[in-house]
């Protein structure tokens, strides 16, 4: 079963993806609403994996909730939560269900979370993850054992381009492709020049770029992702252009910066498409694809 | 050398252990717990003064050479008409060594020191993590640096996206494994041993608990 998302990222056109978040709770309202908004405007949402180490609704159940209401999910999984047998175990589940795509990573420390004395589990690596996808393609599990029905996936996943130092990142980049990454979907890039320069190196490989893009909604926002998130730097003049926006305009002209970045990056062909994360402004995604002069897809 | 570190518990957690137990013996040990200075004379000496403050009655000290050795029982056998007076033993060594006084005088214990791991002296007063013990040695092919050790994560196919200037996602004063292992491979003009895609781990080097016989052929 070839996903929609997959057969999109083949077609050539301009990919956007965007990112929704499980509640804490069962309270679905909220999650289900930003599909509904969603669902007939991206190619696919990515449904988060207790982001940040938040204990959340599991990703597999809003990528179940998304099927439902008719769009198209990327499932996160990280190697943070499940040793080998879960994560496989998950995977066959998600495909029986109709989920093909899914987002392999390694996951942020539990330290960094809700529940900072959990044990963080690290059984497999995020490129081992893909390998296992593979794997299972393939009617094997990672034990050798044949399985009975194989699942069918579109599998991707991430890529720190203004990473420091670079060079183990884009070793570890070409390692998941080894693995059978198909699309990559990078972590938010302000700088279009070095989104580039990356570019020209990322291009030899048969992979889809996705540029990862994050709504700026305030300066503040902008320097706490500067100093607290590793590979994330928004450059001073955006940090400027959103401070001087008048009183209460501040989210308006992220709108417009994001707008602008994805507008660029797709009329120069920077990037396969972008993956837009407004990190609990989903509501926002369908005015920033407005902003780039996207039309729904 | 090889080195047990050690932390104190917290005093509310040693009140809470010793509950209901007021007559108490404090061994402390020579050894490992000097270094971080958590179980030699002077602390030794520190939480029996603090015990008595605290309304403890305290039947004896003694600091032991080294606690986890097999000795240990007979040195403390000297010692055994205040050790019987003691409702517990409040013991300031390692885990070995809680764990050998244990096992060789089958009294309660209650252990005053968290241990943290098995490491080395890299500097005054500090200790870094070396070997895990994983019982799968993988360093041949990291330039002689453990990832499984010294990433956070155990990580064996390079950095996760959370690695920043050299530094580690969880804590800014601990490096990057695989920075430092990036770096290590350049200097040995080896890096084509990080571009080899690691198989998961074995996680069963040696089934927990260890055990091992040397064999005998």
């Amino acid at each position: 079963m070839i996903s929609s998302f997959k057969k999109a990222l083949d077609s050539g056109k301009f990919i956007v993806t965007c990112e929704v978040a499980p509640p804490k709770g069962i309270n679905l309202e909220k999650t289900a609403h930003h599909i509904d908004l969603l669902k007939d405007k991206v190619d696919a949402m990515n449904l988060t994996d207790h982001q940040s180490s938040v204990m959340r609704y599991p990703s597999i159940g809003g990528a179940l909730l998304v099927k439902e209401m008719g769009g198209e999910p990327i499932l996160q999984m990280t190697c943070r939560d499940r040793n080998r047998l879960a994560l496989q175990a998950d995977l066959l589940f998600a495909a029986s269900r109709g989920v093909h795509n899914v987002l392999c990573l390694t996951g942020d420390s539990v330290m960094l979370g809700d529940h900072k004395t959990a044990k963080g589990v690290f059984d497999l690596d995020s490129s081992q993850l893909l390998a296992a996808v593979r794997t299972l393609e393939k009617g094997k599990d990672l034990g050798g054992n044949d399985l009975d029905g194989d699942p069918v996936f579109c599998a991707g996943a991430i890529v720190t381009p203004e990473a420091n130092p670079i060079e183990p990142q884009l070793i570890k980049f070409e390692k998941k492709i080894e693995a059978g990454a198909e699309f990559i979907q990078t972590q938010a890039v302000y700088d279009l020049d070095k989104l580039k320069t990356f570019m020209d190196y990322a291009r030899q490989f048969q992979v889809k770029i996705l540029a990862g893009i994050i709504l700026l909604t305030s300066a503040p926002m902008a320097r706490f992702m500067n100093k607290n998130i590793a590979g994330v730097n928004v450059p001073q003049a955006l940090i400027d252009e959103i401070s001087q926006a008048p009183k209460g305009g501040a989210i308006s002209k992220g709108i417009e910066i994001a707008g602008r970045m994805i507008k660029r990056i797709h009329t120069e062909k920077i990037c396969a498409g972008v993956h837009i994360m407004a990190i609990g402004k989903e509501e926002l995604v369908p005015d920033i694809m407005a902003a780039a002069d996207l039309n729904s897809t | 050398m090889i080195r047990s570190i050690t932390k104190p518990k917290s005093r509310e957690e040693i009140d809470r252990l010793l509950s209901g137990l007021n007559r108490v013996f404090i061994i402390g040990c020579g050894t490992c717990v000097t270094l971080t200075h958590t179980g030699g004379a002077p602390e030794v000496a520190a939480m029996k003064e603090s015990l008595l403050d605290s309304g403890k009655l305290v039947t004896g000290q003694i600091v032991v050479p080294v606690a986890c050795d097999n000795l240990t029982s007979e040195i403390l056998a000297e010692e055994m008409g205040k050790i019987e007076q003691a409702d517990v033993l409040l013991i300031m060594t390692c885990a070995f060594g809680v764990q050998t006084v244990s096992s060789q005088l089958k009294r309660m214990v209650v252990p005053a020191l968290d241990t943290l791991f098995i490491g080395k002296e890299t500097g005054s007063g500090q200790f870094n993590e070396i070997c895990t013990q994983c019982g799968t040695c993988i360093i041949g092919e990291t330039g002689g640096i453990c990832p499984v050790t010294n990433c956070h994560k155990g990580l064996v196919n390079g950095p996760c996206g959370g690695t920043n200037y050299g530094k580690c996602e969880i804590d800014g004063n601990k490096d990057c494994a695989w920075t430092l292992i990036y770096n290590r491979l350049i200097e040995l003009g080896r890096l084509d041993s990080m571009r080899k895609l690691q198989k998961p781990r074995n996680f069963l080097g040696e089934p927990t608990p260890g055990k091992y016989e040397v064999s005998k052929s």
